[in-house]
């Protein structure tokens, strides 16, 4: 492990990352709303802390090991959890622990979407700006962008670039170099959120609304500027407007490259991962609205239609937006649509989750042994989309799966240890692993009254579900740190 | 540039590192096994295909639509030839290279060509690999031969010892010691620092000397940088695959050569292949087969099998019984620095001697020859000048006029096959072949955008 090399790196992305101070104050100013102080402080505490950290390692050239990788990841999505979380700090309106600012930072960064906060639609624009910039900024990967923008880090970005996307086969690259991957990836993210924040714009919301939404829309995060959430501006429009970057943003982005690349359409549906994520979709949506319709939960069919279209996909992509007090639904509904969180959406995407292929791939290994066991002489290999599937890959789906399902157990009944009811304990927890953010119970609207340890605990599951658990978890293993 | 590299074995791998090392190329290799394109992708910032590479598919997944060459380096030269023809047929790639081995596809006239075979350069490595042996033979003394326009210019490295004329003294003295004829020394390496020869830089014993000169001028200016060894005549090859038998039989009409070979079918086939060579069937690492074949009046060993820690064993045991001169084939860099001018006398990497006549295709502006050197840090060009005073920056104007980039000389000027050592002075012309070394590659983009024709040039 080469300490320098990490720390060289570590510092450069700090100093990077301080840059997103800038534009909330350049909005507070706009909107005279006081906190612009909070913002340039950060900025310089950010800044000066990277450059302190870069400083001593600057003429450290060395390239990075897939080790060093993981390290510079973890670290840095630690690291930036809390610079993230100055400005709230800071700031005087909203007044909170570092705890809170430190679970609010790293629930925007991640795409989760849980709140601390209360009364949002009191609090200073740029705050609330702000919240929704770092639900864009983790959506794609804050390090992706830096693999684009920054051409230093070589061929080391390739060890970064792994660490951080999200799926079982991060090979597949669209471009042979790196940055140009993640410049590609960015690009279309970029686009859009521009498209969205058009749409939004169009459909009634005022200019800051449409592209603090589009912010978390098409990261997948679930911020809002509101304490009613997209339920606020009660429009179906602007909920179906939603539906549709929300889904789209679930996609494997390599597939919407190919379609700006080569302006088609067709490869969606020959990808086998996208047409399980339709059917998925299709199902689910037709589940909720069904089952709204027939308890009569709204009077006019429009609003069972629209909400549970809304809800279901908000829920399933792990977004996390409200339209509807979904965990007031009748039934099996509330608990059903966090299961689906569990599945979430396409790799590559900007979602949290299992994600839609691993599911897949754990599917087709279930209806495998099956085939073995009726035909126990057959040579059965995993194939997907017509290709056989490395066993190693089948290997790393399962141990995630896995560690995924052990991980959740214990962090439940750690949340339960601390005092919470089961559904609380329960929903808390995959809503932070699952980066989804509302979760039942206690914590159906905002995660203020459960106890700072609980908070701890969730802020580490929202890392781990972020960072698809292994880049987190081979650092807290000792081999990880033998020479 | 979009580059296909079809095969990622010793070639191919070293390929796509010189190639992904630079920042405008970017470049994808397939190959049908995954862990070797694994363990590449995990070092170089690269993209890896898997699958057969001649298979349409496979092309258009890797890209094949909008590359801009395809290098077709797999084991074998059908499929190297197939990828070539479907990269063209399907994708009109524009440049289309490929390795074939067999000198009988090689040898037929107007097969590649383009409504036959499109393929527009063959290469065959062990072809480079055996005119390089060759040269270094021809020059006994020499650690590097290499040539620019047409083998009327060489590039040659010597190392300097005690007792030449030259050494000890400063290079404008070398007219003085060489009156009649003219050459450049291109670069200076002392304990592997490169130094950039000016008129009082004084030659040190043990220097690696890279200089310019006709190709009939170089035995006298190696005389001055050391005593001068006695031709070559006797010859030992060890190892009679494709680069042994072709080496022997270039070398048999005018050397003593004997070819040691392992298994005993193929060197009755050598033997019946080649009239004057002997062939002998043994271990080339057997000091009684050595000794019996006077290993000690040999002037030179090669050791060129396919295993490189034999050819490294072979070579130094034949040192070690009295051999003047080995050489060996050696693929790993590591392996080079490690016995390179100790053990053995010079290290051959087939993969050095084969970026170059790759690197010529893929450097813009009219790039002759290219030449990596020591491991792909320094680089030799031999570039053509066009355009005039307007549009070009280095037509009509004198060499020391030239903006060029740090560590970088012009060794010489070839003007209608007629050679000019780049002296100051010199005004380069319209069409002149320029020889340019590098000491550091990263200035190659300066180079190539020195010999650009300004665009409003017609």
């Amino acid at each position: 492990m080469h300490v320098k090399v990490i720390q060289r790196v570590l510092g450069l992305l700090l100093m990077a990352f301080s840059l997103s101070m800038l534009p909330p104050i350049g909005v507070s100013f706009w909107y005279d709303d006081g906190s612009a102080l909070a913002f340039i402080a950060a900025f310089f505490i950010v800044v000066s802390l990277g450059f302190v950290v870069w400083l001593p390692a600057r003429h450290d050239h060395r390239e990075m090991r897939a080790r060093d990788g993981f390290l510079v990841v973890a670290a840095f999505w630690t690291v930036l959890g809390m610079a993230g979380a100055v400005p709230f700090m800071l700031s005087e309106n909203p007044d909170i622990s570092f705890t809170d600012a430190a679970f609010e930072a790293v629930s925007g960064l991640t795409t989760t979407g849980s709140t601390i906060l209360v009364g949002l639609d009191g609090m200073p624009e740029s705050i609330l700006y702000y919240r929704q910039q770092l639900q864009w900024l983790g959506g794609m990967g804050i390090i992706v962008l830096a693999i684009a923008v920054l051409p230093m880090l070589g061929v080391g970005g390739m060890q970064l670039f792994r660490a951080e996307i999200t799926g079982p086969m991060k090979e597949t690259r669209i471009t042979p170099r790196i940055a140009e991957t993640a410049k590609g990836l960015w690009y279309i993210y970029l686009g859009l959120t521009i498209a969205c924040a058009m749409a939004y714009w169009l459909a009634g919301m005022r200019p800051f609304d449409a592209i603090g939404h589009a912010y978390s829309t098409v990261g997948i995060g679930g911020f809002s500027t509101y304490d009613a959430s997209i339920g606020h501006f009660d429009s179906h429009a602007i909920e179906l407007i939603a539906v549709v970057f929300m889904l789209i943003a679930g996609i494997n982005f390599a597939l919407h490259f190919v379609t700006v690349r080569r302006q088609m359409v067709g490869h969606y549906f020959q990808d086998p991962e996208f047409r399980t994520y339709a059917l998925i979709q299709t199902i689910l949506i037709s589940a909720v609205v069904v089952y709204l319709l027939f308890t009569r939960v709204y009077d006019s069919g429009t609003d069972a239609f629209v909400k549970g279209i809304f809800q279901a996909v908000s829920i399933s992509t792990t977004t996390g937006f409200a339209s509807a007090n979904f965990s007031a639904w009748p039934g099996f509904l509330p608990v059903l649509l966090v299961f689906s969180s569990f599945i979430g959406a396409c790799a590559a995407s900007t979602s949290g989750g299992i994600k839609v292929i691993r599911m897949r791939l754990l599917a087709s290994q279930g209806a495998r042994e099956i085939n073995r066991l009726v035909h126990p002489n057959a040579e059965i290999p995993a194939k997907l989309g017509g290709r056989i599937i490395p066993q190693r890959v089948l290997d790393s789906v399962w141990a995630f799966f896995s560690v995924y399902v052990a991980l959740f157990v214990t962090m439940m009944l750690i949340l339960m240890a601390t005092g919470l009811d089961q559904v609380t304990a329960f929903s808390a927890v995959a809503a932070a692993l699952n980066n989804l953010g509302p979760g039942l119970g206690e914590v159906a609207a905002n995660f203020q009254g459960l106890n700072d340890l609980s908070k701890w605990v969730l802020i580490f599951a929202m890392l781990l579900g972020r960072l698809e658990i292994f880049t987190l978890l081979v650092i807290l293993t000792p081999a990880f740190w033998q020479r | 540039m979009k580059i296909l590299i079809l095969g990622a074995g010793q070639v191919g791998s070293t390929v796509a590192q010189h190639l992904a090392r630079e920042e405008a190329n970017e470049v994808t290799v397939v190959d049908i096994d995954a862990e070797r394109l694994q363990e590449m992708q995990d070092r170089l910032d690269i993209r890896t295909i898997r699958g057969p590479a001649s298979h349409p598919d496979v092309l258009a997944r890797a890209g094949a639509d909008d590359a801009e060459m395809i290098i077709a380096l797999t084991d074998s030269d059908e499929t190297n030839m197939v990828a070539c023809q479907v990269a063209y047929t399907l994708h009109h790639t524009p440049t289309k290279i490929a390795r074939i081995r067999a000198t009988e596809y090689v040898q037929v006239k107007d097969l590649f060509v383009q409504d036959a075979i499109p393929v527009d350069v063959v290469i065959s490595p062990e072809k480079l690999v055996m005119d390089y042996i060759r040269r270094l033979i021809q020059y006994p003394g020499a650690l590097q031969v290499l040539d620019f326009a047409d083998g009327r210019v060489r590039l040659v490295a010597v190392r300097a010892y005690y007792g030449g004329p030259l050494v000890g003294q400063e290079l404008r003295n070398i007219r003085e010691h060489l009156p009649n004829l003219d050459a450049r020394v291109a670069a200076i390496y002392r304990q592997g620092e490169a130094i950039i020869p000016e008129g009082d830089t004084v030659i040190d014993a043990d220097d690696e000397v890279f200089f310019i000169a006709a190709r009939e001028d170089i035995r006298q200016v190696m005389s001055e940088l050391r005593k001068l060894d006695r031709p070559a005549r006797r010859v030992i090859i060890a190892g009679g695959g494709n680069i042994g038998e072709r080496l022997a039989a270039a070398l048999e009409e005018t050397h003593n050569v004997k070819l040691i070979e392992r298994d005993k079918g193929r060197a009755r086939k050598l033997s019946e292949r080649l009239d004057k060579t002997i062939v002998l069937h043994g271990d080339a690492a057997d000091e009684e087969l050595l000794r019996d074949e006077n290993i000690e009046h040999v002037d030179v060993f090669c050791g060129v099998t396919n295993a490189e820690e034999a050819n490294i064993l072979s070579s130094m045991l034949a040192k070690h019984l009295g051999a003047r001169k080995t050489m060996a084939l050696i693929n790993r860099p590591s392996y080079v620095d490690l016995v390179q001018s100790g053990a053995i006398d010079i290290a051959i990497s087939p993969q050095q001697i084969t970026i170059g006549s790759l690197l010529t295709h893929i450097r813009r502006g009219d790039v002759v020859a290219v030449h990596s050197l020591r491991r792909g840090a320094a680089e030799a060009i031999e570039a053509v000048a066009h355009g005039d005073e307007r549009t070009s920056e280095v037509v009509g104007k004198k060499i020391e006029d030239i903006a060029l980039p740090p560590g970088t000389t012009i060794g010489a000027v070839v003007r209608d096959k007629q050679v000019i050592m780049g002296h100051r002075d010199i005004v380069i012309e319209a069409e002149d072949h320029v020889i340019l070394f590098l000491v550091d590659r990263k200035y190659v983009p300066d180079v190539e955008r020195l010999f650009q024709v300004d665009v409003t040039f017609i």
